[in-house]
């Protein structure tokens, strides 16, 4: 076999891998947009939330430690104990629901019946929030992420392919894991959709808000559950992206890369986050691969869009989204 | 009410815009402590906030005069930085170090009509490093090409003072600042005989899956890098990952601190990076910083950074600056300068062994003089290695002086073109 096509074929894993990173992002923002219609422009910032969260509370970390020292004088850094990480997961998540709860409190239940746009400004707002409240509690130092992820080169892999091709193609165990991952939350949240009361009470709300609430489904309640969801999907995205760079601010930049995969994908369908983030990211390092030598390379981060935009001219709605007509 | 409310209104305007007092020195820090590349910023300016402390606490601050260190945020965004740039100029900002190449390109036809000195060690344009034309901007002890061509010299002699045939990648921030080494290292490739391949990676730099896997086919000898902020610990990370041998894997001054190295754990172990300062916490100027400064609860963070790569790194900057400060009250005859002045005093700037010693410095940074074509310095950097188990960098060569026969005329073309564009004389003849 020609060594380009190898190659290709390389890069083109690679890409799925890299797609369903992006995927886990791009869930959290259908999960909220399919059940409230809101753009969460905080989704990014929430997964670095949940990942500074969860390495603090594994660490031992005292949170606003620096703040309390600056008042009091003290030298507070931490609680002295180390979390087994599932431990750590679980106070996250718990954390993330307690924030759900909050945002609906403090934000979301003051803007019902608001338009779109307003609530989208709110999520701007939130995320600024979110990213200055992670820095004070936290700290803006880069903190190491080990929850027991493997990293590195999959022998099983490399020696598969050399065995078949004469040369073994590099995959990331840790790109291996989150595709697992994400194989299972799929499953878990299209189980809970279907099968579970909350799970039809959420796509009843999903389908038409007066609906749901004239048959007594509380919508204050599904915000809560959806924004729980969401904080618990970007708690997972945290920790596949923390565990890949460690845990720092640029953590929040990774929405970024779930933008095209949901313009392509569309905003309503799980399957469609996921399947957008496969063609989005083999066909972004396809297209580095291919043309990034001719024209000088670093182009990814345009490719993807360019990419979601083509698909835009011809299928609006995305690839799984609802079409939406807005009679006049 | 309505006179309470106008008085509230002047009293918060007044406290919002306070400038530091006449008599004070006021040397602006244009720092980023928020943003994707704030883990980088902070430790700069707490280091650079830090030493100016020192100078005030021990010393009464240079000359007898306090140092003002007004810090405006500028998340290491280029927009910001100019605004911060023009909200704190009008306070009698006597230098600017905004530790950012973009930032210092927009800042460069500003600060030369402004007249006021733009420092910018180890970034910035390169070809700043000739005063004769860029008169109020300075780069020592020294910058990217200087950086590209130690990093060359130190793999000469790894090879026998031979590159020829040999591969050699380099992995660049996509931006002015990853930008600025490629002349260099096209002209060295000529001169050398080696093959240069470039990568760029688009900022911040999560994913750079595509290019770690160019480098795992194309088998480079060697790997250049030039990132900053998350891009080094990603780039640190897949060089693991693809078991590229990491003592063949060597960064940048800005690619080489603890944040880069310690998300990847053992699998940094032996990675190399540049740089123009020493190494750890074993100066006794830290001594002076924990008595005067942390103890004293006056430090800009918890003090826990100092002795690191980028803390040192900003505090060495304040510790130029410093002694510019100092020569231009020398020449001036009083502690009361101005900005023309300050750049009079870099402009003269002679930095010896002996006044490092004295500064608690001993062996931190190369010596050099400036004069007024040359505002770079002697440009040498040494080379520091990654001991993932120690947990520690240790500098394993000496200074490294770069190649001037290649540099000084790069210098003198870019700086000539520059002059060119923009109408500008040449001084110094």
């Amino acid at each position: 076999m020609p060594d380009q096509l190898l190659y290709a074929m390389e890069v083109s894993l690679n890409g799925l891998m890299a797609g369903i990173m992006y995927s886990l992002v791009a869930l959290g923002f259908v999960l909220i947009f399919k059940a409230s219609g809101i753009f969460n422009y905080a989704q990014g910032v929430l997964a670095l939330f949940a990942a500074l969260t969860l390495v603090g509370l594994q660490q031992g970390q005292i949170p606003f430690s620096h703040v309390i020292n600056a008042i009091f004088g003290t030298e507070l850094h931490s609680f002295g104990w180390t979390l087994p990480a599932l431990v750590a997961i679980a106070l996250t998540a718990l954390v993330m629901v307690g924030l759900a709860w909050l945002i609906e409190r403090l934000v979301l239940k003051h803007l019902v019946n608001q338009e779109p746009i307003i609530l989208f400004m709110a999520t701007i707002g939130l995320a600024y929030f979110l990213e200055g409240l992670g820095d004070v509690m936290w700290g803006a130092d880069i903190k190491k992420l080990d929850v027991g992820l493997p990293q590195g080169i999959s022998e099983t892999i490399d020696a598969i392919t050399f065995n078949a091709f004469g040369y073994g193609f590099f995959i990331d165990r840790l790109d291996i894991v989150a595709a697992v991952v994400a194989a299972l939350l799929v499953a878990s949240l299209t189980l809970f959709s279907q099968y579970t009361k909350y799970g039809r009470a959420l796509r009843a709300v999903a389908d038409d808000h007066q609906a749901a609430l004239s048959v007594g489904i509380s919508l204050r309640f599904i915000w809560v559950l959806v924004w729980s969801i969401a904080g618990f999907v970007a708690l997972v995205a945290g920790i596949m992206w923390g565990s890949k760079s460690g845990v720092q601010f640029s953590l929040s930049l990774i929405a970024l890369k779930a933008l095209p995969v949901l313009m392509l994908g569309g905003f309503t369908s799980i399957p469609g986050a996921i399947v957008g983030g496969l063609i989005i990211g083999m066909g972004e390092k396809l297209f580095e691969f291919f043309a990034g030598p001719l024209i000088g390379g670093a182009t990814e981060n345009w490719f993807a869009y360019v990419l979601a935009l083509l698909f835009l001219v011809f299928r609006p709605q995305g690839l799984f989204g609802e079409r939406i007509i807005e009679r006049v | 009410m309505k006179k309470t409310f106008t008085m509230l209104a002047a009293a918060a305007i007044a406290a919002t815009t306070a400038a530091p007092a006449l008599a004070d020195l006021v040397v602006p820090n244009l720092s980023y402590r928020t943003g994707p590349f704030a883990a980088g910023g902070i430790p700069y300016a707490d280091g650079f906030n830090d030493y100016f402390t020192l100078l005030n606490e021990r010393d009464g601050g240079i000359g007898g005069e306090k140092v003002q260190v007004p810090e405006c945020e500028t998340a290491y965004n280029t927009e910001k930085g100019v605004e911060c740039y023009e909200s704190t100029k009008g306070q009698g900002a006597l230098v600017y170090n905004p530790l950012s190449t973009g930032i210092t390109y927009q800042l460069i036809p500003k600060v030369t009509a402004d007249k006021i000195p733009l420092y910018t060690p180890g970034y910035g344009r390169t070809s700043a490093a000739n005063g004769k034309v860029f008169e109020w901007v300075f780069n020592y002890p020294a910058n990217y090409w200087d950086g590209a061509s130690v990093a060359i010299k130190y793999l000469l002699d790894e090879n026998g003072g031979s590159l020829e045939g040999k591969k050699i990648a380099l992995l660049y921030h996509n931006s002015a600042y990853g930008k600025e080494p490629i002349r260099t290292l096209q002209e060295l490739a000529k001169k050398h005989g080696f093959t240069l391949s470039e990568l760029p990676i688009d900022s911040p730099g999560q994913e750079q899956k595509s290019q770690w896997l160019q480098v795992r086919r194309d088998k480079p000898d060697y790997v250049l890098f030039w990132g900053w902020g998350v891009m080094n610990s990603v780039a640190v990370q897949e060089a693991a990952n693809i078991r590229f041998p990491m003592d063949k894997f060597i960064g940048i001054w800005w690619s080489g601190s603890e944040n880069d190295v310690l998300p990847a754990g053992d699998g940094a172990n032996g990675y190399k990076a540049l740089t123009f300062n020493g190494v750890g916490g074993d100066y006794p100027v830290y001594a002076d910083l924990k008595k005067y400064v942390f103890d004293a609860g006056k430090g800009s963070g918890a003090g826990d950074a100092a002795g690191s790569v980028i803390y040192s790194r900003g505090m060495y900057a304040a510790v130029i600056i410093s002694e510019a400060i100092r020569k231009a009250q020398e020449i001036a005859g009083t502690p009361k300068v101005n900005a023309a002045q300050v750049r009079d005093g870099f402009e003269a700037l002679e930095i010896t062994d002996a006044r490092l010693e004295e500064l608690g410095l001993k062996g931190f940074g190369q010596p050099f003089a400036a004069s007024c074509g040359d505002h770079g310095g002697a440009g040498g950097a040494m080379i520091q290695q990654w001991d993932a188990a120690a947990k520690k960098w240790s500098l394993i060569t000496g200074f490294i002086e770069p190649d001037h026969d290649v540099l000084d005329p790069l210098v003198a073309e870019d700086s000539a073109a520059f002059a060119a564009e923009n109408n500008i004389a040449e001084r110094c003849n």
